[in-house]
This record gives C-alpha cells, sequence and structure tokens, in this order.
C-alpha cells in the first residue's frame, strides 16, 4: 500500500460509530419493524405468530440489559429478577383485581422500585462492578428459592395464591382499559409486543442522544473524569439500573400474558444466563445486537430442544465461551467493521475493471445493510 | 440443655459447611482475582468423581478426601490451561467465561449421568444427645473445616510453596526476575483451589444429594462468603462463616431453611453496604 492510499483510508471504527449514533441506524431499524409489525400478521399463521410474539418479548429484556450493560457499564447478572417481578406482579395484580389496567402499571413500577432499592444499596456503597455482578446474581436466586418454597395455600396475595414451584396458572389476559370483557387475543399480543419493542427501542435512542444518556455513557467511559466534572454519577448509574429494570419488567408482564402462566424458573439462573449470552453473542454497546442475539439463540435452543442427543445448556455454555475467547465485541460490531472494512476496500480501488466494479459496489451496497442491521 | 447443644452443633455445622463450599472459591479468587462462576459446578465435579470412585469399589473416605479433589484438580489445571489462563487481568470476561463453562460443566454431566439424582449415603450413622438424635457425619464436617483452615494458613504462611505463590501474586514480573515461572505458579493456584472445591463437593454430597445442576445451589452463598470476608483469605473465610453462617442457622430455627438462605444473603447484602471492602478490610488488618 502506498502512502497516498494509507491518507485515503477510512478510519474504520469510526465510520461504524458515526453511523450507529446518527438517526439514519434509528430509522432503518425502526423502519425494518414497522415493517415487520404491518406485514408478519397477514403472512405468518396463528402458531408462527405465537412464536414470533415471544421472540419480541424476550428481545424487550435482551435491550433492557444491552443498555444497562452497554451503555451504563453496570454488568447486572439479575436482569431476570427484574423480569420475573414483572410477571409475578402483573399476575397477582391481575388476580386480584381483575382490570388489566393497574396490574399492567405495576408490572413496570415494582420491579422499578425493587431496582432502585438494591441500585441504591449497591452504587452509593460504591461496590465494584465485580460485586455488583455477584450481588445481583445473588438477588437473582434469593427470589428464584423464596418462590420456590411458596407452594402451600397459605401463601397468597389477596386472593392470588403463588403457587411454589408449581408457578401461577391461568393468568388473565390484558384488557382494554376499563372493559374487562374486551381482552387481547394473539394477533393483538403480537402486535403490542413488538410495539412494545420498537417503542423501547426508539426511547432509549432518543435518550442516549439526549444529555442524560451521554452522561450515562460517560460513567461507563471513565467515571473519574465524570466525578470531577461535577456530575454524581452514583445517580446516573442508579438511573440506568432502574430504567433497565423497568423494561425487564414490562417484558415480564408480556411474557405472563404470552403464556398465561408464570413459575419461579423466570428468576432461574439459566434465564439469567440467557439474556447475558443474548446480549454478548449479538454486540455489547449496541441496541439492534442484543435483539438479534435474542433471536438467534431463542431460535437456537427452539431447535436443540427438538431433539434429544445434545444438551441446551452444553451448546449454550459452549457459545458464551467462544463469544468471549474469540468473537468479544458480538455479532453486530463485528460483521459492520467487516461492512465498513469492504466498504473501504472498495472505495481505495477505483481503477479496477466495469464488472468487477460493480461487484465492489455491490459489497458496498452489503456492507451499509449490514451496519444497519 | 440437650437443645442447645444441638443448636449449638447445628450453628457449628451451617459454618463448617459455609467455609468449606467457599475454601475453593477464596483460594482462587483471593489469591489469583479470578472470579470463578463454574466454582458450583467444580463441586458437581467432586461429588461425582467420589460416586463414581465408589462404584469402582474404592472405600467411601478414600473417594471423599483423595479421589475427589484430585479428579477436579485435573479438571481445573485443564480448564486453566485452554481457557481461563487468557482473561487473566480481565476480571468481567473471566466471569463471562466461566460461566460459559459452568453451563457446559453441566451439560456435559448431564449427557453422560443423566438429570437424575445420585446419592451417597451418610455414614457412620447417628448418635443421641438427650432425646434427639444428630448425624455423626455433621461434626466430620465440622472436623474438616477446622483441619481445612489451619491447613491452609500454615501452607501460605509457613512453607516456600506459600511464600512463592503469595509473592507470584504480589508481583508476577519481579517473581518471574527471580526465576519462577507465574504460569506454573498460577496453574498450581488454580489447582489447589480446584481441588478444594472437589473436596467441598464429595464432603457436602452424603447431605445435600448429587445432581448436576447442584452447583447453582452453592454458588451465592460461596462468593458472598468469600466477598463479605474480603481481602484476607483464611482470616476473611473464617470470619465471614462464622458471622453468615450463625446468622443462617439461626434464621432457620426460627423459621424455614429458605428463609435461613434468604436472611444471610439480604444480611451479606446489608453488610456489603456497611463494609463495602468486606469485614478483613475494616476488621483485623494484616492478618491473613
Amino acid at each position: 500500500m502506498t502512502p497516498a492510499n494509507e491518507n485515503r483510508t477510512i478510519p474504520v471504527p469510526d465510520a461504524l460509530a458515526r453511523f450507529s449514533r446518527s438517526w439514519k441506524s434509528a430509522a432503518l431499524a425502526l423502519a425494518v419493524g414497522m415493517i415487520m409489525l404491518l406485514v408478519l400478521p397477514r403472512v405468518l399463521d396463528d402458531f408462527s405468530l405465537v412464536q414470533a410474539t415471544v421472540y419480541a418479548v424476550m428481545a424487550i429484556l435482551a435491550l433492557s440489559l444491552g443498555f444497562v450493560w452497554g451503555f451504563g457499564g453496570i454488568l447486572c447478572f439479575g436482569q431476570s429478577a427484574f423480569f420475573g417481578l414483572g410477571a409475578y406482579a402483573y399476575a397477582i395484580a391481575v388476580t386480584n383485581m381483575g382490570d388489566s389496567t393497574v396490574p399492567f402499571v405495576l408490572a413496570i413500577v415494582v420491579p422499578a422500585a425493587f431496582a432502585a432499592v438494591l441500585g441504591y444499596l449497591i452504587f452509593y456503597g460504591r461496590l465494584s462492578d465485580v460485586y455488583m455482578g455477584v450481588i445481583t446474581l445473588t438477588v437473582t436466586l434469593i427470589l428464584f428459592n423464596l418462590i420456590n418454597s411458596t407452594a402451600g395455600p397459605e401463601w397468597k396475595i389477596g386472593n392470588a395464591p403463588l403457587g411454589g414451584f408449581n408457578g401461577i396458572p391461568n393468568i388473565a389476559p390484558l384488557n382494554t382499559p376499563g372493559n374487562v370483557d374486551d381482552v387481547i387475543g394473539p394477533r393483538g399480543l403480537f402486535e403490542l409486543s413488538l410495539g412494545a419493542l420498537l417503542g423501547v427501542y426508539l426511547l432509549l435512542r432518543l435518550l442516549l442522544a439526549c444529555k442524560v444518556g451521554r452522561v450515562i455513557v460517560a460513567s461507563k467511559e471513565n467515571e473519574q473524569r465524570l466525578l470531577l466534572l461535577g456530575y454524581d454519577s452514583r445517580l446516573y448509574k442508579l438511573f440506568t439500573f432502574v430504567l433497565g429494570a423497568a423494561i425487564a419488567g414490562l417484558s415480564g408482564c408480556l411474557f405472563a400474558n404470552w403464556g398465561a402462566f408464570t413459575s419461579p424458573t423466570v428468576f432461574g439462573l439459566a434465564q439469567s444466563a440467557q439474556i447475558i449470552i443474548w446480549v454478548i453473542v449479538g454486540g455489547l454497546g449496541t441496541l439492534v445486537g442484543p435483539v438479534i442475539g435474542c433471536v438467534a439463540i431463542q431460535w437456537l435452543t427452539t431447535q436443540i430442544g427438538t431433539q434429544q442427543t445434545i444438551n441446551s445448556n452444553l451448546v449454550l455454555g459452549a457459545i458464551l465461551v467462544v463469544f468471549v475467547l474469540m468473537v468479544p465485541k458480538g455479532i453486530v460490531p463485528t460483521v459492520g467493521g467487516l461492512g465498513v472494512k469492504l466498504l473501504g476496500a472498495a472505495r481505495r480501488k477505483p481503477e479496477v475493471s466495469g464488472d468487477k466494479r460493480g461487484v465492489a459496489q455491490d459489497d458496498h451496497h452489503n456492507a451499509t445493510r449490514k451496519e444497519a442491521t | 440443655m440437650d437443645l442447645a447443644a444441638i443448636i449449638l452443633i447445628q450453628v457449628l455445622y451451617a459454618i463448617a459447611s459455609l467455609f468449606v463450599i467457599s475454601s475453593g472459591l477464596a483460594v482462587i479468587f483471593g489469591m489469583m482475582k479470578v472470579i470463578n462462576l463454574a466454582h458450583g459446578e467444580f463441586m458437581m465435579l467432586g461429588a461425582y468423581a467420589a460416586i463414581e470412585a465408589m462404584r469402582f469399589g474404592v472405600n467411601l473416605w478414600v473417594a471423599i478426601l483423595v479421589v475427589a479433589p484430585l479428579a477436579v484438580a485435573v479438571i481445573g489445571v485443564v480448564l486453566e490451561r485452554v481457557f481461563i489462563r487468557r482473561l487473566y487481568g480481565r476480571m468481567i470476561d473471566t466471569m463471562l467465561a466461566t460461566w460459559g463453562l459452568s453451563l457446559l460443566l453441566i451439560g456435559v454431566v448431564t449427557s453422560m449421568a443423566g438429570n437424575t439424582t445420585a446419592g451417597i449415603s451418610a455414614p457412620l450413622g447417628n448418635f443421641a444427645i438427650g432425646a434427639y438424635s444428630v448425624s455423626s457425619y455433621t461434626l466430620v464436617i465440622i472436623a474438616v473445616a477446622v483441619v481445612l483452615g489451619f491447613a491452609l494458613r500454615w501452607v501460605l504462611l509457613h512453607t516456600s510453596l506459600g511464600l512463592i505463590a503469595r509473592g507470584t501474586m504480589q508481583n508476577p514480573q519481579m517473581a518471574d526476575a527471580l526465576g519462577i515461572a507465574p504460569g506454573r505458579v498460577y496453574s498450581a493456584t488454580f489447582a489447589v483451589g480446584a481441588a478444594l472445591s472437589g473436596l467441598a463437593g464429595a464432603l457436602l454430597a452424603p447431605m445435600t444429594g448429587v445432581v448436576p445442576t447442584m452447583g447453582g445451589a452453592f454458588i451465592a452463598k460461596a462468593f458472598i462468603t468469600v466477598i463479605g470476608g474480603g481481602p484476607a483469605i483464611v482470616a476473611g473465610l473464617v470470619s465471614s462463616s462464622v458471622l453468615f453462617g450463625a446468622i443462617n442457622q439461626i434464621a432457620t430455627f426460627a423459621s424455614t431453611p429458605v428463609f435461613g438462605e434468604v436472611a444471610l444473603l439480604v444480611g451479606a447484602i446489608v453488610m456489603l453496604r456497611l463494609l463495602p471492602r468486606g469485614i478483613t478490610g475494616r476488621f483485623f488488618r494484616g492478618a491473613l
């Protein structure tokens, strides 16, 4: 490579980072989502649509950790705790109240309030992120053990028995506010879940674009400097944590609606591990990455579940180890980086012959697409 | 009076088992700053190693006290060489990779041994205190914990091996310059930690039952004990085991075992808010 060529090299990470931060990528992701929202209910049969719903619900959960961990720098091993609290809060409240409006709100508020208390203990105690991981893991296990042991009839909140390890069956679905008989159907739930996913995505993009979002990212990048600039990083971290918990709670509420059932496994270690794997695989520090990772891994575990020879823990564990060691950035940034490189290569060779150039431009085109996803 | 004796024994047992569960983790985390989330699975492997050894006719005590630690130490060395070595100094990545290993080990053992509960029946039978009967095996666990505590302290303080290990952890470059290969010391330390985990798993197998997912029951307790203990390895381990074991057992007496565990974990989280650097970060400073 000649020096002249070197000067024209596109700075690889910057081009990608710029694109991922620009409004174009947000618009593209939302457009893809809107198309899915409009098209999928028309082309998919009911069974596939129900499957697609759980992907969307879990994608919201993945997004919550993708935000808390990738942008706030808070490694929360217990995101499933908030997910489970959301599911249980909805289930218990709706059994008691009948109308689903207040339970829906409670499913978001209860996990957020719980996260506020927990986050206060962690951030205001200035515990390091390693302790953070261990404590959130511990809290998840506490909830799991606690709910697991409430099998007897004496364990009930209002009219709602907690059910212990049997879980809570027959959870009433969401209804139009004020009209208990007008309940949501599978198609409505799909639209609500995917709509919620897009809404959360948009909300997080907007948040990250404004000042609060920048301070949150700064508290991950260099907490010391942020403190010296006069920001109380603890407060921002607490806010990030609580917002993440609220989103996870929303996802839990939708999950309880999806199966009309919730059991303590929503708090389990396996669930926590899965969320982490989604984010790692998809790409830490992106918002689209966790969603893609979530869909890919869920699809994979469903496929594994249909056969008996390979254990799903084995595969998930192997994926986690391989990604941490070999693809630490995750799929989306890695593929995006490759795309930008191809794009750079295409721009650097203007003298290639006609049809080759066509290929290069195709690459360029694909590259932009890949970055966007 | 009898009741008091029983409660005393149960509290001591809770403390001892917490100590035994956490010792392997304390060595790996305290010495190497590696957060080994596969700790519970190392215990599970120890329990399975003991069961397999007994199936081949090995004596129960040999299986628990010799075969299990050795087997898990070998597995630990292999995993350290292949995976964990690449991640030294990257704490979060180590946590994630070891969590992956934990799932992987659960998957492997489930595929091989099935998802059913295997077990070792508790040896030695029971003895009576007044109207109550206590499993003699409880006393064995208490005895092992005491021996383990003193042995750990003795090895770290009074042998050249312990000196080399502590020196390498403090300053690997200096150790390297003095002709000690830090890589080998890391391997050895990890092996010792893994062996202790294996011993703990096998030792507790008669009390808990053995399933591939049994590790999950120990991991939180072990971590909270080690972190609650703070920087000093042995003193921290002893002090936090005593505190949390006592909380656990007293709450268990007052309500149910599940609430005993909840009390332990909640107590630990509150304590970390008050003493973020653990018990020995504040008290017994300079102890080991």
